[in-house]
């Protein structure tokens, strides 16, 4: 945006953490190479600098951290539930004193604001934890019965968007319930993951209790087959949630998947137009539309559809990209060159296929992986762009006529994660919700998430529920 | 035989869609006693009758998933009404089918009724359990519902013929799914016979589909059928293979899968013990959890003093 | 005589019309309004943004005093320092007004002459506004006839919450006619409106009825200017502009203290309506205590030290 009023670089200090040229798998509470000396380099998304060289985790490896889980499952679900709160405390405390370190970490694995990671990742990832610390001496009151067994150890992968949220929502429940933890953090953003290694060591959690194996999809995959694994939990691509689901089939592994969505973000004439815009921004651009509950497909109502279209593109244009660090920052880097590709190619797809494209006026670096704010207008149901899943800062925009057709639209897709509705109308608001075949629905708000409340999608978007008591569920003998 | 009359033998017919039809492959098959001693020609039904009744079954699923949970526990509870007024019939086939005393049989269809009472009542509690409030840390309102999960595809036990089948159909039909059941391969007559006292229960037609004939033929499709939301292993247990080779297809669209359960009870070594409190497991099973956030905020933009 | 931007003339035909508008206009939750000005409120202003910000927000204030224990030396005071806001460096931008009831406005006339720093002065039974049309009226001339080069005015926020709606648009109409050349700003009261739907609908009515700006407050209750209630402001007046092609000021007014907050609001500004009101034409700070804040952040600014209230003037 050009202004009188530019605002002056303001970046975070890069200083409040240190990043080591080298780590190692963490693996019985000690920092270990990898039983074949492999390594990979992760890089900083929005500059392409090689951050450090990181363990590749293999079969061996697999076997080896599977091994100190069982071995430390027995003590561990033998503790008093009190004994575990207090551990998980610990945790959420040392997060919250960390947690400028951890943002700026994650910033620079990830490419994501420091804006998020500071005002919603860190924040987030201590209250889940602080929230499940308080039902490890409670789970007889949970409502599955008294005295409910944990099922032994997890085996956990979860996705490069939220890398340190999602540990959080992976272990912190784990644990609570006496379960011990293997978990792969994605091949791209390895870091945060280690780092939490050090804050259970700091808290004194046991050896075993959590592994980290820094890896690629094999080691993801020996992971969920390993026969030493009692419970996996996945976030990631539906294709890749299906086939673990296979995998799994005919074993004891309960199993909690979330997956990918295409979620329907519904504006009806009455809605309150500049908190809707907001929401719709807030929906597919907020971590560069790369989070599985994104808005992705805007619908809406054909009478206010110019008017929302104008106030949107105004919107956007006043968004500022570039530097992740910097805390002016709203969309930061795409998390690497591969996804920048997948964007590219399904764009490049919607414009094949003559969907309008509008993209926002902004310079992108040179280096890095940037991907501009995109809409797409004049989509219908059978675009690519309003089917498949872009993981990116692409809204496709639809139209319809009556809340009948809104909702028909809605849940015509294979997905079933997220949706969202904006009317004043408080009845239209409750019918509509109860009709969306979607595991969250925000009415008049987007993109919220909070450790009391239950996350997770119908139908191809995964099953199993995270966060809440309901999460509970998914690491009880239930 | 005493007074020599010929007495009428029952065609044995599937229920779909709230109609009996014969399969639409025109076979059926010989079910016998334990005994070997011959009872009825049954059904013997094909990937298409399984299809038409996925098409059933999703067609009436908006109206039942609609429907208040009030209603659906008055439905159900007219079922077990339904049942208590022929509970001599029943009886006698379940003698039949399982080879058990009359007083047993007896005993057992008690326990049916019972059960569909015990799942009537849940109808309109289910969602005070495993649903509520989040208390959230902003301002908004957070509410956790449970909602049916869609056409539920149900293999019903191999061994108990009707106390184990009505006890995996209840839970799925209670909260909201519609249902496509594979009735005991070799014990079918009395699951096609509740198929005449569901049509009299002011059931909705396509709410319960009932199959007879080979539980692999039928599983399979069923499985695989990408407008099946979730499948129950339970008539599967016998064969481990088979339950894979399910489950690995059941993951082409993600359905939600109930593996079979092994508990040891009364019944014998490895049987299922169906007499036993059923909890909540089965209801749960086909639910999803949604969650609706909505902004609270202050009454007036003031927070004046006056 | 003022009137009312053409694409509007029915809206203000009949009472009902102007009900039916103020009613279809959309409406505001309340959380999403204030989440985006929290938002907003987390910008990262530092360096150059930051001494340009400080410049232009000392330039916009309307350097305020309204007690009953106002005299003319007070007055004079006051318009000394909106001249010379800081005597130690004469850099300093002028504030844009010096703010006074109307039996002031004369001192304050006189003191301001040819400095370029404008006379407001408040009127229409400031600050409640309990009057009648006519006491109303009289006291806008007196302000007008004493040199005011603007006039604040108080809507009737009795009428207004009666939903008299044509009372309070006829009202302004009124009082715009009283004023001649100078320029309007229709204070609303926002803490009494209470509603954020309410300041919705307050903004448009003041728009159509001519204001030339729209105030938040008259700083005597007990919520004023927050970033919330600006920025919804701020969006009325850049829809009323999209729509109308007629630009139109923004002043908050009370509680603004601290350099920290006065930048939020320029933030609001610059990402809401635009570059275009970054100007005290177009967006003023009704406050007093505020400049000093902004006077020791500038000496920090230039001098590299913390600056104290020894350095700067009070008055």
């Amino acid at each position: 945006m050009a202004s009188a009023f530019e605002y002056a670089p303001a970046p975070e200090s890069r200083s409040v953490v240190d990043i080591a040229p080298s780590y190692g798998l963490f693996i019985d509470g000690e920092f270990t190479e990898a039983a074949d000396g492999k390594v990979f380099k992760t890089v900083s998304p929005s500059t392409e600098e090689v951050l450090s060289e990181v363990a590749r985790a293999g079969t061996q490896d697999v076997d080896r951290a599977v091994t100190a889980a069982r071995r430390a499952f027995g003590t561990w679900s033998a503790l008093p539930g009190s004994e575990r709160a207090k551990y998980l405390f610990r945790i959420a405390r040392i997060i919250q004193e960390r947690s400028r370190e951890l943002a700026v970490l994650e910033t620079l694995d990830n490419g994501k604001p420091i804006r998020e990671t500071r005002d919603a990742d860190l924040p987030l990832v201590a209250a889940h934890f602080f929230y499940y610390a308080g039902w490890a001496d409670k789970l007889d009151h949970a409502g599955y019965g008294a005295n409910p067994r944990p099922l032994g150890v997890a085996g956990q992968v979860i996705p490069w968007n939220f890398p340190l949220l999602m540990l959080a929502w992976k272990i912190a429940p784990a644990l609570a319930t006496g379960n011990t933890v293997v978990l792969k953090p994605a091949e791209t953003t390895p870091l945060s993951a280690l780092f939490f290694a050090d804050v259970c060591r700091q808290a004194g959690l046991p050896k075993g209790v959590v592994n980290i194996l820094t890896g690629y999809g094999d080691a993801g995959q020996a992971l969920v087959e390993h026969p030493g694994v009692d419970k996996v939990a996945f976030t990631g691509s539906t294709a890749v949630g299906k086939a673990i689901a296979r995998q799994i089939a005919g074993t004891g592994k309960k199993a909690t998947l979330e997956l990918g969505g295409k979620g329907a973000n519904i504006v009806f004439d009455d809605a309150p137009v500049d908190q809707a815009v907001e929401g719709i921004v807030t929906g597919i651009f907020f971590n560069q539309g790369q989070v599985c509950c994104a808005g992705s497909r805007l619908l809406v109502q054909e009478s206010v559809h110019d008017e929302v279209l104008h106030s949107l593109k105004r919107r956007l244009s006043t968004l500022r990209l570039g530097d992740p660090l910097d805390k002016n920052t709203d969309i930061g880097a795409i998390n690497s060159r591969e996804q920048l590709a997948r964007i590219t190619s399904l764009v490049e797809t919607g414009e094949a296929e003559g969907a309008e494209r509008w993209t926002a006026p902004c310079e992108l670096p040179s280096a890095g992986y940037w991907f501009a704010p995109t809409l797409f207008t004049g989509v219908t149901q059978a675009h690519t762009v309003a089917r498949d899943e872009i993981f990116g800062p692409v809204l496709s925009v639809l139209t319809f006529r009556t809340p009948d057709e809104a909702v028909a639209k809605a849940n015509n897709s294979q997905y079933g994660l997220s949706a969202g509705i904006w009317t004043e109308k408080g009845s239209r608001i409750l019918a509509v919700a109860n009709k969306l075949r979607a595991g969250v629905v925000w009415a008049n708000t987007f993109n919220k998430f909070d450790p009391t409340s239950p996350f997770g999608g119908y139908k191809e978007s995964g099953f199993g529920r995270e966060g809440g008591r309901h999460g509970l569920e998914a690491y009880l003998d239930v | 035989m005493s007074d020599g009359r010929l007495s009428v033998f029952k065609t044995y017919k599937l229920y779909v869609g709230g109609k009996f039809p014969r399969s639409e492959s025109g076979r059926v098959y010989e079910v016998t006693d334990p005994k070997g001693k011959w009872l009825a020609n049954a059904p013997q039904s094909s990937r298409k009758d399984a299809r038409d009744a996925v098409v059933a079954a999703r067609k009436a699923f908006g109206g039942w998933a609609g429907a208040t949970a009030y209603n659906r526990g008055q439905i159900l509870y007219r079922v077990a009404e339904m049942l208590e007024g022929r509970r001599e019939q029943f009886a006698r086939e379940v003698a039949d089918a399982e080879g058990l005393s009359k007083s047993k049989a007896a005993a057992v269809v008690d326990a049916a009724v019972d059960r569909w009472v015990w799942y009537a009542g849940w109808t309109d509690k289910i969602a005070q359990i495993a649903g509520g409030a989040n208390p959230v840390a902003g301002p908004y309102f957070n509410l956790s519902t449970p909602e049916p999960t869609g056409v539920v595809a149900v293999l019903a036990p191999q061994e108990s013929s009707f106390l184990g089948l009505v006890s995996v159909l209840a839970p799925v039909i209670a909260t909201g799914n519609t249902a496509v059941v594979v009735a005991s391969a070799d014990a079918p007559l009395p699951a096609l016979s509740l198929g005449e006292v569901l049509a009299t229960s002011d059931l909705p037609g396509g709410v319960v589909n009932i199959l007879s004939g080979r539980t692999a033929e039928l599983a399979l499709p069923l499985a695989s059928h990408q407008d099946v939301n979730a499948i129950d292993l339970t008539g599967a247990a016998p064969d481990a293979g088979l339950a894979k080779e399910l489950e690995t297809a059941a993951a082409d669209n993600l359905k939600r899968v109930l593996r079979p359960q092994h508990v040891d009870g009364e019944d014998g070594a490895g049987g299922t013990d169906w007499t036993a409190d059923p909890g909540t497991r089965r209801l749960t099973a086909f639910l999803e959890t949604k969650t609706v956030w909505h902004p609270t905020g202050a009454l007036g933009a003031s927070g004046s003093s006056y | 005589m003022p009137t009312t931007a053409p694409a509007f003339a029915d809206a203000t035909a009949s009472d009902s019309a102007l009900r039916r508008f103020l009613h279809g206009l959309p409406g505001v939750d309340a959380v999403g309004l204030e989440a985006r000005a929290a938002a907003l409120g987390t910008r990262s202003i530092k360096t150059t943004a930051k001494a340009y910000a400080i410049d232009l927000a000392i330039s916009m204030i309307d350097l305020t005093t309204l007690e009953g224990a106002d005299t003319p030396g007070k007055v004079r005071a006051l318009a000394a320092k909106a001249v010379n806001p800081d005597p130690t460096d004469r850099t300093t931008p002028r504030t844009a007004a010096v703010c006074v009831y109307p039996d002031m406005a004369a001192t304050a006339v006189a003191a301001l002459a040819g400095s370029g720093v404008k006379v407001a002065s408040v009127a229409t039974a400031f600050p409640a506004g309990r009057a009648a049309l006519d006491v109303k009226l009289a006291d806008v001339r007196d302000a007008v006839a004493a040199g005011a080069d603007e006039i604040d005015m108080v809507i009737d926020r009795g009428a207004f919450l009666a939903g008299r709606y044509l009372k309070v648009y006829e009202e302004i109409l009124a009082v715009k006619a009283e004023c001649g050349s100078a320029r309007l700003k229709v204070i609303f009261e926002t803490g009494e409106l209470s509603t954020y739907d309410n300041i919705r609908r307050a903004s448009w009515l003041g728009m159509l009825a001519g204001a030339d700006f729209i105030k938040t407050s008259t700083g005597k209750v007990a919520t004023n200017a927050t970033p919330a209630n600006t920025l919804l402001m701020l969006e009325a007046v850049r829809d009323f502009r999209e729509q109308t092609g007629v630009q139109i000021g923004v002043k908050p007014a009370g509680g603004i203290r601290t350099s920290k907050d006065a930048i939020k609001f320029l933030v609001l500004v610059n990402e809401t309506a635009g570059e275009d009101w970054l100007d005290n034409h177009w967006f003023r700070f009704g406050a007093s205590s505020l400049l000093n804040d902004l006077l020791m952040q500038r000496q920090k600014l230039s001098t590299g030290r913390y600056s104290g209230p020894d350095y700067v003037t009070v008055d």
